[in-house]
């Protein structure tokens, strides 16, 4: 929705929030994900509650709130609470704020006594949270500190650790220290987001004593939407891709009409550095595993020739897809993502010309449309909005881009053989399938909160329920991990099945999923060969699949009849349950990957 | 800025606020008399009053508010 993206208008969404919330749910229907979510506070937290719901609403997160009493985020977190335990938080944020440090240095404080009031806080802290995660196992957020609304010694409160502004700063840095040492814990960053928003706006103190609250009532849509930001990425909703146009997006002037040596590129004006820096910020996300692809109305050889410039920051290596035509902006969008296999929500789509915007809104569901605004804004607009909210990094992400390069290869590989199978040796797949293993957890609970397409049950898990069922007795756990002879894919599926019945011989499959990016290698029966291989030595006699159907599942509808299951029911939404049966004749399915061989 | 005037806006901050089109101010309304008007919307309605009328209402004018017709008494002092 429109009014809950970057830039929005925070005023009106505090005043009309509940008109929202209503307009929400009716179009969202049921095309939402329930999260339960742990309020902890330090100030008054119900504005930032309410905000926050509208904003994952809009990401297709339903949240179900728990709010500590005021203040109680300490009492609430830190001893048993059998009304938090019942709820039972798949997340938890701690909402406290610079008002909740009690005991500042004194000019007259020795180094040792400041060393020691700053150790204190930070026990209480990192008490509270190895309690918190030690006690409900799920993700926690931390707001930092927002710097104090006044400087006792002025410039030297930064420098000196008598000062409100240098202890403020050290506290941070030890929350920082320990999110980098712990999974599953992140920095609500307030102190970047204040100042950004305007540190005498945001700390006017008339909000603390009427109403308790740190941050001034207005600016709260603010800090909502930066927390629903780390909340959906959690979850798996991060946009994947940019899809990009050129002409005044990603350099000044028509390339075609312009020619490539005089469009605005390089360093030669300001204009032309502008864009430079825009280039230069799109190529960074390469970084963060972001696909870049092009969507212009260009002839491909112009639309090359702007790339081709020795000062061009991109290069045409740099996209994975390339599309330079006079087709509708639209179709060729939707034709890359399903080239990619990505869904078009995946995308941000960036143009300068509100025209293309607007169609694209209308014309592809979910795809993201910043208003960019003129070249000076791009960055903010794009950086704000917080597509690729960053809350854990796999090396899967940093490779995401070489990964389409490769599968570029293999394209043109298969192109060179007349017999599929052929082709699929000609890859020399070799593939790892195993238990879960400690190493791959994250990337296991990533997975099962981003795959949408190739998924029978969409089933969500976090870290700490990957590991719960990894260890537990009654569960196969299963692990795939592709390669071939121009890459590595990493883990791209997992099964999970548990072990129930009278006789304890049924398995049933609470989840089956694979990444899009190896659809057609038969990774899935190597997958399938593995799990009644390992399903026999449990002495399962039966395995029942389940397929629930979502609006992105539909590829996998008939995926149990092709390994091999009998329908056995169908209720009249389609959910359909089938039925395996394990015996001693069975036939390994697949015979072009190499599995599980430690030798090679 | 007449009285009326103040109450035609008044009402509008309070409807949006509240999500309820019936609502309607007079002098004499407390926030007892309002369905949903409880301290935390208590303080988007003041939040958005001051939106509406383009000043911020000073704290101790806020707390020592008795019924709306004070408020509207307040308003029309500050936008004198």
């Amino acid at each position: 929705m429109k009014e809950l993206e970057y830039p929005f208008d925070a005023e009106d969404i505090q005043k009309r929030k509940k008109k929202i919330k209503k307009q929400l749910l009716e179009e969202r229907g049921d095309d939402l994900i329930e999260k339960k979510i742990a309020i902890l506070g330090g100030q008054t937290t119900r504005d930032i509650m309410l905000a926050m719901e509208l904003f994952l609403l809009n990401y297709g997160i339903k949240p179900l709130f728990y709010e500590s009493e005021y203040n109680q985020f300490y009492e609430d977190g830190m001893f048993p609470n059998e009304e938090l335990q019942s709820f039972g938080p798949d997340l938890i944020y701690v909402c406290t704020c610079i008002r909740d440090i009690t005991d500042f240095p004194l000019v007259s404080d020795s180094k040792d006594v400041v060393d020691g009031k700053r150790q204190t806080v930070i026990d209480k802290f990192t008490g509270l949270w190895d309690a918190l995660a030690n006690r409900y196992h799920c993700p926690i957020v931390q707001n930092n500190f927002e710097y104090p609304f006044f400087r006792l010694m002025g410039n030297k409160d930064a420098s000196d650790y008598h000062g409100r502004v240098n202890f403020v700063t050290s506290l941070n840095m030890a929350f920082y220290d320990y999110a980098q040492t712990h999974e599953n814990f992140y920095i609500c960053d307030v102190n970047y987001i204040s100042a950004s928003y305007g540190l005498d706006k945001w700390a006017d103190p008339y909000y603390w004593h009427m109403y308790k609250y740190s941050v001034a009532v207005p600016a709260i849509p603010y800090l909502s939407f930066n927390i629903a930001n780390i909340i959906k990425s959690v979850y798996g909703k991060n946009k994947k891709a940019f899809n990009l146009d050129l002409d005044n997006t990603l350099w000044g002037g028509i390339v075609g009409d312009d020619g490539a040596d005089n469009i605005e590129i390089g360093q030669e004006t300001s204009l032309a550095q502008t864009y430079s820096e825009f280039q230069e910020y799109i190529r960074l996300h390469k970084q963060l595993g972001v696909i870049l692809t092009v969507n212009s109305k260009n002839d491909e050889a112009n639309a090359v020739s702007g790339f081709e410039r020795p000062d061009s920051v991109l290069k045409k290596d740099d996209f994975v897809s390339f599309k330079a035509n006079w087709d509708p902006k639209s179709m060729n969008l939707v034709k890359t993502a399903s080239e990619l296999t990505l869904l078009p929500e995946s995308f941000v789509f960036v143009d300068d010309n509100p025209a293309e915007r607007a169609i694209i809104e209308a014309q592809v569901k979910g795809v993201a449309v910043p208003s960019i605004g003129s070249v000076e804004n791009y960055i903010r607009a794009i950086d704000k909005s917080g597509f690729f909210e960053v809350t854990t990094i796999s090396s899967d992400d940093l490779k995401r881009n070489e990964m389409y390069q490769e599968n570029a290869k293999r394209q043109a590989l298969q192109a060179s053989f007349a017999d599929y199978e052929d082709y699929l040796k000609s890859l020399e797949m070799k593939a790892e399938i195993q238990g879960f293993a400690p190493v791959y957890m994250s990337r296991i609970a990533q997975l099962t909160n981003k795959s949408n397409q190739f998924n029978l049950t969409t089933k969500r898990y976090s870290q700490a329920e990957i590991e719960a069922v990894a260890t537990d007795p009654d569960r196969i756990t299963l692990y795939g991990k592709l390669q071939d002879r121009f890459g590595d894919n990493g883990v791209v599926s997992i099964l999970i099945g548990r072990i129930d019945g009278p006789d304890r011989d049924e398995l049933h499959m609470e989840l089956w999923l694979m990444s899009c990016r190896v659809l057609k290698r038969n990774m899935e029966f190597a997958m399938m060969d593995e799990l009644v291989r390992r399903a026999r030595e449990k002495g399962i006699r039966r395995i029942l699949g389940y397929y629930y159907p979502t609006a992105k599942n539909a590829m996998v509808k008939d995926f149990y009849a092709l390994q091999g299951f009998d329908k056995i029911s169908e209720d009249g939404d389609g959910n359909t349950v089938w039925e395996f049966v394990v015996d001693d004749h069975y036939e390994n399915k697949q015979h072009v990957i190499d599995v599980n061989n430690t030798e090679a | 800025m007449t009285r009326d005037e103040v109450y035609e806006r008044l009402n509008k901050v309070f409807r949006d606020v509240l999500d309820d089109e019936d609502i309607e101010l007079h002098d004499e309304t407390v926030a007892d008399d309002v369905e949903g008007w409880d301290s935390f919307e208590h303080i988007n309605i003041i939040v958005g009053v001051e939106e509406e009328f383009g000043f911020k209402i000073p704290m101790g004018k806020v707390v020592t508010m008795k019924n709306v017709g004070e408020m509207v008494d307040i308003i029309m002092e500050l936008g004198k």
